[in-house]
Parts: structure tokens; C-alpha cells; sequence
């Protein structure tokens, strides 16, 4: 029993997760030293380059250990490093953000790792009870990220809703998860899919009603509709490098746990693929009417990220691995340029009394070209024009619909991201065309906002010139998978 | 099936008993009704307002800290009866869970928690 236990410890599996708890604890202990606090954000963007190198490193590698409740893959890997990415651009938002504010404090940042620590853990099993560890683990540290300005009335209006609809999807999740093992006698999915064939015959009902609890519990992570509701206000409420990670972070990990659970661990259950396909169609939709007429430029962003996320969608209906590798290639595009719209928000919302709406953007143009250039790179690619990324994001999406026979789902995608084109043209035609009702307040400079926009801009371009490589990478990330 | 059937007897058993204690004393009690018997318990004292105040919300931050000691616990009794067969591997996986909580702990002494004032 020892041998056994002992053999099946290896620390290269965990090394990444091992290395953001240790630097969370050290940035815990900052805390306690005044003169400390301002080296914690420097160390927590050291853990995780560190963290990002490690994840890395276990590209490539093929392994199964403690006691199967962990498997390295480069499905793993791959998200790790989205996640790792994602990540610290959000840490070099908050540094500008939170300073400014006077609310530069190390939990910030030990909060932050220890929310990626635990979409790593979910992206890096596949047994059903340690991903649920995973989303716990990233989920407690999002609800007070979401809160995380405490003076603010909406802040804490968005980490109190957050928490208590995450704590009620995490009761579903956790209902379908004992149905799939009262269904299968296993929460490990390669036990599912060997046995699979003899588990349909059996207890068909039990396991696609498990099936679909889960589903609903990770379809709140993912924002689909119809449960989508808590988002705006999440979105709008706390802060916006806070914001910047929810869309790209929690929903990349939601996702990649889908993927795992339901591509390849279900196979082709009738009723989950008819699921998918309303849940695609729903979210797409409802995202984009809704973003129609939003006048706060965060609160657009929320539903366009439930849009976004119905796109994503398109995948688990289609199934295949060419559709998931085109998915994986989306949220990476997305993370770039979501990520760097946010950046213009914050950039914009260090000016006193900004709350980002769409009325403070008239004259961006004629004070700051440059900024409202990238602005407007942002907006076309999250619109999904080329050369940008969006275009080749939303292209490899609908052609695997298309080639697999779902025909009807991917003209109505095309009709939804003709939809979106208004809304996000609109943030243009306001930097651009609209003159300010008072005067022009300046916007200060920072560095590592320019930073974060810089990466952002260069991974929107640059991947759309050169989207091949990426989507060889996201397809090399599904050999072996599971 | 026939383990659960203990179970059943068990349930029965436990119910009954105390329907039956209830049905006793109610042949057996004086019945006087007065209005103190149907006040708040406040350990025997006199009950000061009503009982629907606002608890001052470092009660709830103390209870946070119990129950992760208290789970703790849980955590403890299974290991202590297997730790026979698992031995040197589980006393380190259990010193370093302790370790995390105990840290958790020291942060909450040192950001002033455990002072009520």
C-alpha cells in the first residue's frame, strides 16, 4: 500500500500548482509588513512566469499519478498556459487599478494565483471529483475578487451574486456528478469511456440526467444561457481587471473541463448534442440582442462575452477533435482581444469618476490616437473582421460546423456575429466621430497597461497573420487525449 | 439488502422511542400553562429585547475560523484509524495539510482577528 501510495506521488505533475501555492503563501506573508506590500505584485508575476515555464515544460508529456486522480496531457498543458497568460495580464491590470485606489494589497494578488491554482487543477485531471476540487478552489477566490473594493456598493453587490449563484451551480454540478457515479460506479472518465458501451445499455436514463446536471453546473462557469443571469451584473460591478479575468480565466477553465467531460468522456449521446445545439443557439443570441443596447461599456462586454461563450458552444455541439482544437485556437484568440479591450477600459477608468460609458469615449480619438487605435483593433476583432484573429477564430469554428453537417448552426453564428458588428462599431464611431460634452480629460499614462495592450495588440495582429501555427499547436494539444 | 434491513430496525427503533417517552410524559406532567414558559431561553435570565438583533459580524469571522478546525477534525479521525497501514506517507501529507491550515491561522492572528476590540 505505501509502495503503491509513494509511486504514484510525482511532483512534476503538480509542479506549476505547487509553485502558485508557495508564492501565494509568500505574498500572504508580505501582508503582515507594510513596507513589504509593494513587492507582492512582483512576486506573484515572477510565480507565475515560473508557473507558465513549468506548464511548458509538461507539454509533451504523457502521465497518470496519484492514484489516477491527476493526468498530464498536452490538452492539460495548453490550458495552463492560457491560463497562466490570462493571468498575468490581468496582475499587470490590477498593479495600475488597485494602486491608484489605494487598494494595492497582497491578498489581491495571492487571491489571483490561488484562483488559477485551481483552474489548473481542473484542466489537469479526469476524474470528476477532483475537478469540482478545482472549480471550488477557483471559484471561492473569484466571488471576494468580485468584491473586492469594499467601499464600492457595486462591488460588493457583484461578489454577493456571484457567490450565491455559484454556490447554487455548484450544487448541480455536484448532483450530476453522484448521478454519473451511482449510473457507472466510477467519477473517472477513462473508466467511463471503456466501460461506456456497457453503462448506455444499463443505466442510459441515470447517466444523461447526470450528464446534464453537470452540464448546468458548468454552463453557469461558462456564462450560457439560460444561466447567464448573475453576469452582467458581475461584470459590471467589480472591478475591471477583476472583469478582464472572468472573461477570459474561469471561462477558458469552464470550458476546457466541458471538453474533457462531455467530447470524450460522453462520446455521442443523442440528447447531449441536441442540448448543445440549443445552448449554443441560445447564448449566442440572447448575448448579442442584449448588447445591443447597453449604454456602459462593461456591461456590453458581459453580454458579448455570453455570446462569445455561445460560439465556444458551436464546439460541444459539433464534438469532433477538429472542432474542439478550433475552439481551444478561440479562447486563445479571445483572451488576447478581450483582454486588451479591458486594458483600454482600465487605462480610461484611471481618470477620476470614470464608470466606462460609452459617453466617455467621445473625443478619444482626437486626444489620444494612438490608444483609440488599438481600441478600435479590439473591437474589430471581437466583431471577427481580418485580418485580426476574430476573423480566423470565428472562421476554423463554423467551418467544422459546416464540414460536420451542422449547416443551420453555423449560418445562424454568422447571422449573430453580423449582429455584434453594430455594437462593438459603435465603441468606434463614438472615439471617433463624437465630440466630448465638457473638456477633455486627460488620460494618464502607465506602463504596465501599455504593456498589457502591447501583447494584446501584437497577439491580435500577429495571430491573425499567422494563425497556422496556432492552430497546429491547439491540434497537437488533443493527441492522447484523456 | 438484508444489511440495510438493520438500518430499518435501527430507525424504527429510534423514532419509537422517543414517540413513546413523549407520550408518557404528557400522561404523566402537571399541565399549567404560564406566559415565562413560553419566553426566549437565555440561559435561565431574564431575556433583554428581542431575539431578532444584528450580531456583530466578528461572530461570523470566529465561526469561519472554528469551522476550518472543526473540518479538520473530520479530516484527522479516518486518518488516525488507517494511519496503522499507511504510516511515514501519511504523517507527511497530514503535517503538510496542518501546516497550510495552521498558516491560515497565523495570518488571521496577525491581521488582528482574533482581538474582539
Amino acid at each position: 500500500m505505501i509502495d503503491e501510495a509513494v509511486a504514484s506521488i510525482d511532483l512534476n505533475l503538480i509542479a506549476p500548482e505547487l509553485t502558485l501555492l508557495i508564492t501565494a503563501c509568500v505574498i500572504l506573508l508580505f501582508s503582515f509588513a507594510r513596507s513589504m506590500q509593494r513587492g507582492a505584485s512582483a512576486v506573484g508575476f515572477a510565480g507565475l512566469v515560473v508557473a507558465l515555464v513549468l506548464s511548458a515544460n509538461q507539454w509533451g508529456h504523457q502521465a497518470s499519478g496519484f492514484f489516477g486522480m491527476v493526468t498530464c496531457d498536452n490538452y492539460g498543458a495548453m490550458f495552463k498556459i492560457i491560463f497562466c497568460v490570462a493571468s498575468l495580464l490581468a496582475l499587470l491590470l490590477a498593479v495600475r487599478y488597485f494602486s491608484q485606489r489605494g487598494l494595492n494589497r497582497p491578498e489581491f494578488y495571492a487571491l489571483l494565483l490561488i484562483s488559477t491554482l485551481g483552474m489548473m487543477v481542473m484542466a489537469n485531471t479526469s476524474d470528476l471529483v477532483v475537478m469540482f476540487l478545482g472549480l471550488e478552489i477557483m471559484s471561492v477566490p473569484l466571488y471576494v475578487m468580485a468584491g473586492y473594493v469594499r467601499r464600492s456598493l457595486e462591488s460588493n453587490e457583484a461578489g454577493i451574486k456571484y457567490f450565491l449563484m455559484g454556490a447554487f451551480a455548484s450544487g448541480f454540478l455536484l448532483m450530476g456528478i453522484a448521478f454519473v457515479f451511482g449510473a457507472s460506479g466510477t467519477t473517472d472518465l477513462r473508466r467511463l469511456v471503456t466501460d461506456f458501451n456497457f453503462i448506455v445499455s444499463n443505466f442510459d436514463l441515470f447517466l444523461s440526467l447526470g450528464g446534464a446536471l453537470v452540464l448546468i453546473g458548468f454552463a453557469f462557469k461558462v456564462a450560457a444561457v439560460p444561466f447567464h443571469a448573475w453576469v452582467p451584473d458581475v461584470y459590471q460591478g467589480a472591478p475591471t481587471p477583476v472583469t478582464a479575468f472572468f472573461s477570459v480565466g474561469p471561462k477558458a477553465a469552464g470550458f476546457a473541463v466541458l471538453f474533457r467531460i462531455f467530447t470524450f468522456g460522453f462520446g455521442d449521446l443523442e440528447v447531449l448534442t441536441n442540448l448543445f445545439w440549443i445552448l449554443a443557439v441560445l447564448t449566442m443570441t440572447v448575448g448579442n440582442v442584449l448588447a445591443l443596447r447597453q449604454d456602459n461599456i462593461k456591461r456590453m462586454l458581459a453580454y458579448s462575452s455570453i455570446a462569445h461563450a455561445g460560439y465556444v458552444l458551436v464546439a460541444l455541439a459539433v464534438g469532433t477533435q477538429g472542432a474542439v482544437s478550433a475552439a481551444i485556437f478561440y479562447l486563445v484568440a479571445y483572451m488576447m482581444f478581450n483582454t486588451g479591450a479591458f486594458a483600454v477600459l482600465t487605462m480610461l477608468e484611471t481618470r477620476a469618476g470614470s464608470k466606462s460609458n460609452f459617453s466617455e469615449l467621445a473625443g478619444l480619438a482626437k486626444a489620444n490616437p494612438y490608444l483609440s487605435a488599438v481600441l478600435a483593433l479590439f473591437m474589430f476583432a471581437l466583431s471577427g473582421f481580418p485580418p485580426t484573429v476574430g476573423f480566423f477564430g470565428k472562421f476554423y469554428l463554423f467551418a467544422s460546423a459546416v464540414n460536420n453537417g451542422f449547416i443551420w448552426l453555423a449560418i445562424i453564428g454568422v447571422m449573430n456575429s453580423f449582429l455584434s458588428v453594430y455594437y462593438y462599431l459603435r465603441v468606434v464611431k463614438v472615439s471617433y466621430f463624437d465630440s466630448p460634452e465638457g473638456a477633455w480629460t486627460p488620460v494618464p499614462f502607465s506602463t504596465a497597461i501599455i504593456v498589457v495592450l502591447f501583447v494584446t495588440a501584437i497577439g491580435t495582429l500577429g495571430l491573425g497573420f499567422f494563425p497556422g501555427e496556432l492552430l497546429k499547436l491547439s491540434q497537437t494539444s488533443l493527441i492522447a487525449f484523456l | 439488502m438484508t444489511e440495510y434491513l438493520a438500518v430499518l430496525i435501527f430507525i424504527f427503533a429510534g423514532v419509537g422511542i422517543v414517540l413513546v417517552t413523549f407520550l408518557i410524559s404528557r400522561l404523566l406532567r402537571p399541565d399549567h400553562d404560564y406566559p415565562e414558559k413560553s419566553l426566549n431561553y437565555e440561559c435561565a435570565e431574564e431575556p433583554v429585547g428581542t431575539s431578532w438583533v444584528r450580531f456583530n459580524n466578528r461572530f461570523y469571522i470566529f465561526a469561519l475560523i472554528f469551522v476550518v478546525f472543526d473540518v479538520e477534525a473530520v479530516f484527522l479521525f479516518p486518518w488516525a484509524v488507517a494511519f496503522g497501514q499507511l504510516g511515514l506517507y501519511a504523517l507527511v501529507e497530514m503535517v503538510l495539510f496542518i501546516a497550510i491550515l495552521m498558516f491560515g491561522l497565523f495570518y488571521a492572528w496577525k491581521k488582528g482577528v482574533l482581538k474582539w476590540a
